[in-house]
């Protein structure tokens, strides 16, 4: 099968049981992309799949022939960070590090849908969103962090949300 | 994860014709596969069917192709004007990153999420027939207080299917055979009796390809969940009301609930007890008999009959203008 992943052409023929999230770490060596729970709970395996943020570790590899993904090996690097991956190491938005990946692939996405205008549970109103802190919370719940970084986490995707309105 | 074979289907006839277990979002069936609850050996695609689609009707409702992602049905601007209590319960379930990934048919054929089932060390009626039901006695919080059988106290977990079941939705199927079903969504689920792994009327390799809203309806909407936590918890109590008063009384309403049964609660009692009813609390709690008169806690699920009463009657107040 073949794919695109950070902007390269992809092959490779796993096997049909294997998640994406597999594919991305033991056949690409793609190690940004973390395994916590495996089953869709705490967020750490979060990818970009044609430009929408999902849990790699709950869809098949094989049913993304011909998508395009994107991991936090795609978003930037040590010498030129993320936005996004700025804004975590200026407000220590993590401690151990190991949900940070998920957490910063899950709020490209989530900007996204925000300037979409998607509304999300806290929305007062379904049409007119108005950007909070409580929004950043409820729009990342699908993030968890064991170490409880979740307020600067917020700060963070708020410095960046704010930076680029 | 046991083997599988796996084969994408370009249409919805070859996908019946292909004579397996569809797979679409995918976010429940691989979780249970990987837990080995579920163990189909032919897994068909259906992702990429031409099924994401909303489409407006003459009769002014909308038709939703099975494929729709949660996300884009929440956020789709006909369903915000005409049907804001399904937006509100779609974005009260699940996370960001799974309402991308689930699909509108995938939704209503959600598994519970009954800690027993998924222990497979234990027994569980639903997922070993015959084997018995460790959340009788059990920890069963989370669990059933209507509609439940000897043989299983397990909720449906949805939150889409709640506020469907509120708007009479319709479920559309195609059988292996070519022929088309269209299924009211209060006939779709089934009351576990003795066989609570037989979830809905769906035959074996029946397809949902659209779901249909009729037009928009009257009145006021919400939806309403009380859970465990502020978000991305299952619906401990959820309600999704539509209730319209004209000249001081209630002229229709339609109250359905989640976490309190087997499938997506509704109760015609609980209806009738409020038409033609100047709003009131006292007629509020009239309407909280009738759901409840037989509802059964199990221990440590009996808080949700209070709880049930307190919730119906203050989305109640709020959808027909806080009366005394």
């Amino acid at each position: 099968m073949h794919f695109t992943v950070n902007g390269q052409a992809r092959e490779a023929e796993p096997d049909i049981r294997a998640s994406l999230l597999d594919l991305l770490r033991e056949h690409l060596a793609l190690t940004g992309t973390k395994k916590g729970c495996d089953h869709g709970q705490c967020g750490a395996c979060t990818v970009l799949v044609n430009g929408r943020r999902i849990n790699s570790c709950l869809t098949l590899a094989v049913m993304h022939q011909d998508d395009d993904i994107l991991t936090i090996e795609g978003l930037g690097s040590a010498e030129n960070l993320h936005p996004l991956q700025a804004a975590f190491v200026k407000h220590d938005g993590f401690q151990c590090g190991y949900c940070t990946p998920g957490q910063i692939c899950s709020a490209v996405g989530m900007l996204d849908e925000v300037a979409k205008g998607w509304p999300s549970h806290v929305s007062a109103s379904l049409t007119e969103i108005e950007f909070s802190d409580e929004e950043i919370s409820e729009r990342m719940s699908g993030n968890l962090c064991r170490c409880s970084a979740y307020p600067n986490i917020v700060d963070a995707i708020r410095d960046v949300s704010e930076a680029s309105a | 994860m046991k083997m599988f074979d796996y084969s994408r289907a370009d249409s919805p006839e070859a996908a019946v014709a292909a004579g397996g277990r569809f797979i679409a979002g995918g976010t429940n069936l691989l979780d249970l596969m990987k837990l080995q609850i579920e163990t189909p050996e032919k897994l068909v695609d259906i992702s990429r069917l031409d099924l994401a689609r909303i489409e407006e009707r003459d009769d002014g409702g909308l038709t939703i192709g099975a494929l729709v992602p949660n996300s884009d049905l929440a956020a789709d601007a006909r369903v915000i004007r005409g049907y804001p209590v399904l937006s509100r319960a779609l974005l009260a379930g699940a996370s960001g990153q799974l309402r991308n990934k689930a699909t509108t048919g995938g939704n209503l054929l959600q598994r519970t999420r009954c800690y027993y089932f998924y222990d497979t060390a234990m027994p569980c009626n639903k997922r070993v027939p015959g084997s018995g039901c460790a959340a009788q006695g059990g920890f069963n919080r989370i669990l059933a207080v209507l509609g439940t059988s000897a043989a299983c106290i397990a909720t449906h977990p949805s939150d889409m299917a709640v506020a469907m079941r509120a708007l009479d939705a319709t479920i559309v199927t195609l059988q292996p055979d070519g022929d088309r079903r269209r299924i009211p969504i209060g006939d779709f689920y089934r009351l576990p009796g003795d066989t609570p792994q037989i979830e809905t009327v769906l035959a074996p390799g029946e397809l949902i390809t659209h779901v249909e809203l009729p037009p928009p309806p009257r009145g006021r909407q919400l939806y309403r969940k009380v859970r465990d936590r502020a978000s991305y918890a299952f619906a401990l109590v959820s309600v999704a009301g539509i209730v319209s008063v004209e000249e001081g009384k209630i002229a229709s309403a339609a109250l359905a609930f989640g976490g309190l049964g087997p499938m997506p609660w509704r109760d015609a009692r609980v209806e009738a007890a409020l038409l033609g009813q100047a709003p009131s609390t006292a007629v509020f709690e009239t309407a909280a008999d009738a759901l409840l008169a037989e509802a059964k806690g199990q221990g440590s699920n009996d808080f949700k009959i209070p709880l049930t009463r307190r919730v119906l009657i203050a989305c109640l107040r709020d959808l027909t203008g806080n009366p005394a």
